[in-house]
């Protein structure tokens, strides 16, 4: 990563007033039945701008995105609409022409580089195949050319050594870029981006955001950068579009949408976006968005909304707003305008000092092994009683084999102790006895995986309940319910399979399954990486609710640095199986003494 | 890191089951859906009926003498006689039995072995596992006719022998698809789950693991099947199942062979019965293979 040091980025925009591509009232349905993906979907983005479109899952929004290259996704079908680049009506092409278009015109940038990437072709071969399939320049030299030019606009070695490597040597941010190179190419006049940096550990994704930064200032290109992350964007794009449910809900300038949103989900959505500064508490929004097919008439927002009002659920607002630059589509936003940004006082309690009630576990010397390999190198933590402690790190840190060691799921050799309350515990979780099992509760990052789908909810809940408790069928049936509403979620549930849930409820099933056994210490692994951003909040809002009222002692476990400030009151910071730095999170986070913290610091995006 | 979150299926929300079928019920009321399965049942089961009611409808005895050897159809013998005077039709009619009983049985053996050896392999994974499979692909190497026969020729040609051997030669391929299947399970975070709250193993492969892997398990059993009729016929037909004078069609191909051209009968209809019962099983576990993997109806159209 050391090859990208400094990139050319000139610090005022280039955006030209020339408009390079329009949208204008595209509806993408499913084929054949007709119910709408995307509708009236209408936008512009001017030459060298960076259009940030953001919406959660089900959203529509990377169908949207793709349909810019008249691409429709298996299923779907452009029903309306017009897309006009650069004078060109993309969706009346030929098909020859699309050829042309595509990646020269407009090109994409897909999400995960390495299964874009032709694993059986060198990378050098690979992007020559691009330049020969648009007959870029008249010979080959020129061509050669044109490819060492690329490599270096993307900041990447041009040397022949890494042009004959195959994808599968590149790093995940080296492949990426090398998409990118791929995209780049042609000299087309816009990119889309389809999540380019979802896959990426945070330094990675900011060395890519800062190559796209750069390539749109220095060469004009336009952009539209799709994400669920507003905050990958909120340094990146010029304007944001907001989709919700199909439709474009908001469309502005970045400062203004941040500043003061004119739809209530865009406020919502903030309020729920993880701050590194730690300066708000997140705020979830209740439910989830819905599916294509799901959809009310009327504004989609309407279920999850506290300003609706009975036309919203009835009429679908048009487009309005201060300007054609700042667009919003909901019957009272200059109400919403109106309103001061909520700023909620952070939930989770305050710490002085480090660790200073009784310890809860204790984490001495620990080395543990991955096979053979040594993947701890001598970790000592300690988390007491009533606390959070965070444990934060990127992919490959050792933070998840350390949450597992703890839990007595490593199934590899550990040297070192791991104590409950002073006494050390087994490295196996079956040689511990029933009431060390009961203390230590985990939650695993994806409760798609961490709940049996040939089981219902109550079975699921039941399990905890008969293994540690001897209880009636009515009093395990009255625990479950208990269990249900401290997660907040309806006694109706019980009857249902986990597939009938959103990953949102499955999630606060897998916590209540964990709190039925009544732990001292909960462990969240990665618990909201599988979430929607809305949805993460409400469940940390739920986290650290449970660990006020309840008591328990938690070890959350992520890579989100920016989750830390919300949850947690110490962190300690892990890279390659050890920990870098370790205290308050004020402190950690405020004035950062290691190398390693200031850096995850610097690359985590915020707004 | 982060993914999409699904939300749940639109169906599902309106029409919460309580008490959902398992996941073999599902895989078969899927393949029901297919012209393939619909078929292959109807074969097997006019199959199974002749052999299972044949023997009230016969209408001599399998084992009298009717007529003179090898004589051609007549109003008393509807499809002739045998190499020895026997009456075909009657024999055929009772013949059934056997092959389709001793194979059910051997696949039943096969599959509980195979199911067991399969789920601990796949659950324990490391030696155990190791070792487990590797035995299996000894077993396998050796053709299952090949294996029957050494055991036959040492112990004789006892009908719970041959069962028991087929069974056996079965269990390596039924262990090799549910260690597959387990194996993908076992990954799976409920299973850490229910380790980490200290369930036994023994639960977890019965209550967390199986209930997951039925459906294979059922296309494995119908595809075990076809090769198991086969097999048993075929052992019929080599002289080591049943013993003359009963009625078999495996033995009564190998008995009147020498007469085929000019009594085709006894060998061409049990010959006939065989292919249409294994090509009915083969159906079968087709069409339920194909719902496993959700192939839409038929692959025609859309």
């Amino acid at each position: 990563m050391s090859e990208l040091t400094e990139a050319p980025i000139s610090e005022h925009s280039v955006v030209g007033t020339e408009v390079v591509l329009t949208v204008s009232d595209l509806r993408i349905v499913l084929d054949p039945s007709g119910i709408d993906i995307d509708d009236e979907v209408t936008l512009a983005i001017h030459q060298g701008e960076v259009l940030g479109l953001v919406g959660e899952s089900a959203s529509g929004k990377t169908t949207a995105a793709t349909s810019l290259l008249a691409h429709q996704r298996r299923g779907a079908k452009i029903a309306e609409g017009k897309i006009i680049i650069d004078g060109t009506d993309v969706l009346v092409a030929a098909h020859a022409d699309l050829r042309h278009i595509r990646g020269g015109l407009i090109s994409y940038v897909p999400q995960d580089a390495s299964a874009s990437l032709n694993p059986a072709l060198r990378i050098g071969t690979q992007l020559m195949e691009i330049l020969e399939a648009h007959s870029f320049g008249a010979s080959k030299a020129e061509r050669e050319a044109r490819l060492s030019e690329m490599m270096a606009e993307v900041l990447l070695p041009g040397d022949r050594t890494f042009l004959r490597r195959y994808p599968h040597q590149l790093s995940g941010g080296q492949q990426q870029r090398v998409a990118i190179a791929m995209a780049l190419a042609n000299r087309p006049k816009v990119i889309v981006f389809d999540e380019p940096t979802t896959a990426l550990d945070v330094t990675t994704q900011a060395h890519v955001l800062t190559t796209i930064r750069a390539l749109t200032r220095s060469y004009g290109v336009s952009a539209l950068y799709v994400t669920h992350d507003l905050a990958v964007v909120a340094n990146l794009a010029d304007r944001i579009a907001v989709m919700y449910a199909g439709r474009l809900v908001e469309i502005g300038p970045k400062g203004e949408l941040f500043a003061g949103a004119f739809h209530p989900y865009t406020r919502k959505l903030l309020a729920a976006i993880p701050d590194i500064s730690g300066t708000h508490a997140l705020r979830g929004i209740p439910g989830w968005a819905p599916r294509p097919g799901q959809r009310v008439t009327g504004c989609a927002f309407t279920p999850r909304c506290d300003m609706a009002q009975e036309r919203c659920g009835i009429e679908y607002p048009p487009y309005d707003g201060s300007g054609p630059d700042h667009q919003v589509r909901c019957w009272r936003w200059e109400e919403v305008r109106a309103q001061p940004r909520a700023n909620d006082v952070l939930l989770r309690e305050r710490a002085e000092a480090l660790c200073a009630e009784p310890e809860v576990i204790g984490v001495r010397d620990v080395l543990a092994y991955y096979q053979r390999k040594e993947a701890l190198h001598g970790i000592t933590a300690s988390l007491c009683e009533h606390r959070c402690l965070a444990l934060v790190g990127e992919s490959g840190s050792g933070k998840t084999t350390l949450a597992r060691c703890i839990a007595g799921l490593h199934p590899f050799k550990i040297e070192g102790a791991i104590e409950l309350r002073g006494k050390p515990l087994e490295r196996d979780a079956r040689s511990r006895s029933v009431a060390e099992r009961q203390a230590i509760q985990y939650i695993f990052q994806s409760p798609y995986s961490s709940l049996n789908p040939r089981k219902t909810i109550r079975q699921i809940l039941a399990q905890p309940l008969h293994l540690f408790f001897s209880l009636s069928k009515s009093e395990t049936e009255d625990r479950a319910i208990a269990v249900l509403e401290k997660v907040a979620l309806d006694s109706s549930l019980m009857g249902r399979y986990p597939d009938q849930l959103s990953g949102g409820e499955r999630q606060r099933i897998a916590i209540a399954r964990a709190l039925a056994a009544e732990p001292s210490v909960l462990i969240c692994d990665e618990v909201t990486s599988w979430l929607d951003v809305s949805v993460q909040a409400a469940i940390i809002e739920l986290l650290t609710k449970l660990q006020a009222e309840v008591g328990v002692s938690m070890l959350f476990v992520t890579h989100n640095l920016a989750l830390v400030h919300s949850i947690s009151q110490e962190v300690a910071v892990m890279n390659e199986g050890a920990i870098v730095e370790y205290g308050l999170v004020e402190e950690v986070l405020g004035d950062p003494k290691a190398e390693y913290t200031k850096k995850l610091l610097a690359d985590t995006p915020t707004i | 890191m982060s993914s999409p979150e699904a939300t749940p299926d639109l169906l599902a929300v309106i029409t919460p089951a309580e008490h959902r079928p398992p996941q073999w019920l599902l895989t078969i009321k899927e393949a029901w859906g297919m012209g393939r399965t619909k078929a292959g049942v109807a074969i097997f089961v006019c199959i199974v009926a002749l052999a299972l009611l044949g023997p009230l409808l016969a209408p001599h005895s399998p084992t009298s003498f009717v007529a003179a050897s090898f004589a051609g159809p007549s109003a008393k013998a509807w499809l002739g006689t045998d190499y020895i005077g026997h009456d075909v039709l009657s024999r055929v009619l009772w013949g059934g039995r056997t092959v389709i009983s001793l194979a059910l049985a051997a696949t039943v053996i096969g599959l509980l072995l195979g199911v067991g050896l399969g789920m601990i392999s796949g659950y324990a994974r490391r030696w155990l596992d190791e070792t487990v499979m590797r035995i299996l692909d000894i077993v396998l190497a050796f053709p299952s006719i090949v294996l029957a026969l050494l055991f036959v020729s040492i112990v004789g040609p006892k009908l719970w022998l041959i069962v028991l051997i087929v069974g056996i030669s079965h269990a390596p391929r039924i262990a090799r698809v549910t260690r597959a299947a387990t194996v993908e399970i076992a990954q799976r975070d409920f299973i850490k789950a229910a380790e980490a709250l200290g369930v036994t193993r023994r639960k977890i492969l019965a209550f967390e693991i199986l209930p997951n892997i039925t459906s294979p398990l059922l296309v494995e059993f119908g595809l075990r099947l076809t090769y198991s009729i086969g097999i048993i016929a075929g052992m019929s037909f080599l002289g080591f199942g049943l013993q003359p004078p009963a009625a078999d069609w495996g033995l009564m191909i190998n008995e009147n062979r020498i007469g085929i051209s000019v009594q085709p009968w006894p060998v061409a209809v049990p010959v006939i019965l065989i292919a249409i019962l294994t090509i009915g099983t083969n159906l079968i576990a087709d069409g339920m293979g194909r719902a496993l993997i959700g192939i839409e109806r038929d692959t025609g159209g859309k």
